[in-house]
């Protein structure tokens, strides 16, 4: 009975859900393949254990050579981290980072003049830093400010998951993963915008909530 | 003297057109940075993994990502259950749980509201045995452990098969210091 339920149900959501994969690459017919399209996002203790890092990965399944050496962030793009410090999943700071002319430009932790879907650029905040977007190829650029730490720049995809088995089993032809699985984003990269911020500067102390949004001008 | 007039009439619009001038170019000197003007509006969202692709119906995934967390729980759990309930046959029955104790309707509305919970008072992971939902590091295998709590049951031994993808690991290894994500290939 549970064996036919669940192959019932995955041919018919086979059919009708899952069309889009992964962590967040390519979710949804509005992004996807596009400059604003979200692939992951992570928020960690970095080295330094009294700061926390931020990571916001864009424009997925970048093969290497010619594929990464022509990604570029979008001008017209800006990456908002929302921190939610007062547990009602509403942000109470923002840090954005938008590109212009080779630079990564970072505003923030702010407290955004407004919450939700619309979003002005802090440019008032003392909080204000750029990074030169490291080149493909190159070493890692990094920039230091406020006490925290700025990269913006092409990667290696750090998430692994056998997508490709996945959408096997739940387009009906496979009844279970194999093992050993394939990484389907081995030899991938990703636009990576990384953060690192002292605790100090968002909370302190207890839990946050924090989400990543890409809007377009 | 009327053209006098006229010649220091002139002299002095002279003058005052070169002095303004002058403080024209002083103004010029200041230089114009980028330009940050404008309203950006929202095209994606994430918090958690996985959630918008695997719980959120293909008809719909547009309007979740712009929707604000603090009301896609009211828009969207009902559909999270619904598509949890038809995925896994690990939440067959009404009273079906997962390792955390949460049935379909608790486990999707935790994860309706696409959020990501990161402690500030120590380690920082999505699971690791023994934290859990206190961040998401890179080495993480999410995946593995969303197979677990979708497929897994009340002790992670339901559906094997289903509960693991045997990808436990990034093909490149991770930097111990900021960036900390690989060069890229």
């Amino acid at each position: 009975m549970k064996k036919t339920k669940f192959l019932i149900a995955t041919a018919i959501l086979g059919i009708a859900t899952f069309v889009a994969i992964a962590a967040d690459h390519i979710d949804a017919p509005a992004v996807q393949g596009g400059t604003s399209d979200i692939t992951d996002f992570y928020a960690f203790q970095g080295e330094d254990a009294a700061n926390i890092a931020f990571v916001a990965n864009v424009q997925g399944l970048l093969g290497s050579g010619s594929d990464t050496q022509n990604a570029a962030f979008d001008e017209n793009v800006l990456i908002e981290f929302n921190i939610d410090t007062n547990g009602d999943n509403v942000e109470d700071l923002v840090i954005q980072a938008t590109p212009r002319d080779g630079k990564m430009y970072f505003f923030g932790p702010v407290t955004p003049s407004q919450t939700g879907l619309n979003s002005t650029i802090a440019t008032t905040t003392p909080n204000m830093a750029s990074v030169d977007i490291t080149a493909y190829g190159a070493s890692a650029i990094v920039e230091n400010a406020n006490g925290m730490k700025f990269f913006a720049g092409p990667r290696d995809d750090p998430f692994f998951m056998d997508f490709a088995q996945y959408g096997q089993i739940i387009g009906g032809n496979a009844s279970s993963f194999n093992n050993p699985g394939t990484d389907t984003f081995a030899g991938t990269n990703v636009m990576s915008v990384v953060v690192e911020v002292p605790k100090s500067m968002i909370g302190s102390s207890g839990t946050i909530n924090t989400w990543v949004e890409s809007k377009r001008k | 003297m009327k053209i006098n007039n006229i010649k220091l009439f002139a002299i002095a619009i002279l003058v005052s057109m070169t002095a303004y001038n002058c403080s024209d170019d002083d103004d010029v000197i200041v230089p114009s940075g980028p330009d940050f003007s404008g309203t950006y509006i929202q095209e994606d969202q994430m918090g958690r993994p996985a959630v918008n692709t695997v719980f959120v119906s293909s008809g719909t995934k547009d309007a979740f990502n712009t929707t604000v967390p603090s009301e896609q729980g009211a828009a969207f759990q009902s559909m999270f259950q619904a598509n949890l309930e038809g995925l896994s046959p690990a939440y067959n029955e009404p009273t079906d749980a997962n390792a955390l104790t949460l049935t379909s309707a608790q486990f999707t509305g935790l994860l309706a509201t696409d959020v990501l919970n990161v402690s500030l008072d120590g380690t920082t992971t999505f699971y690791d045995g023994t934290n859990v939902l206190t961040g998401r590091a890179l080495a993480d295998d999410v995946i593995t452990v969303e197979l677990l709590l979708i497929f897994g049951g009340e002790d992670f031994s339901e559906n094997p098969g289903l509960s693991n993808d045997n990808v436990d690991a990034n093909d490149k290894a991770f930097l111990s210091s900021f960036p900390y994500l690989a060069s890229p290939w």
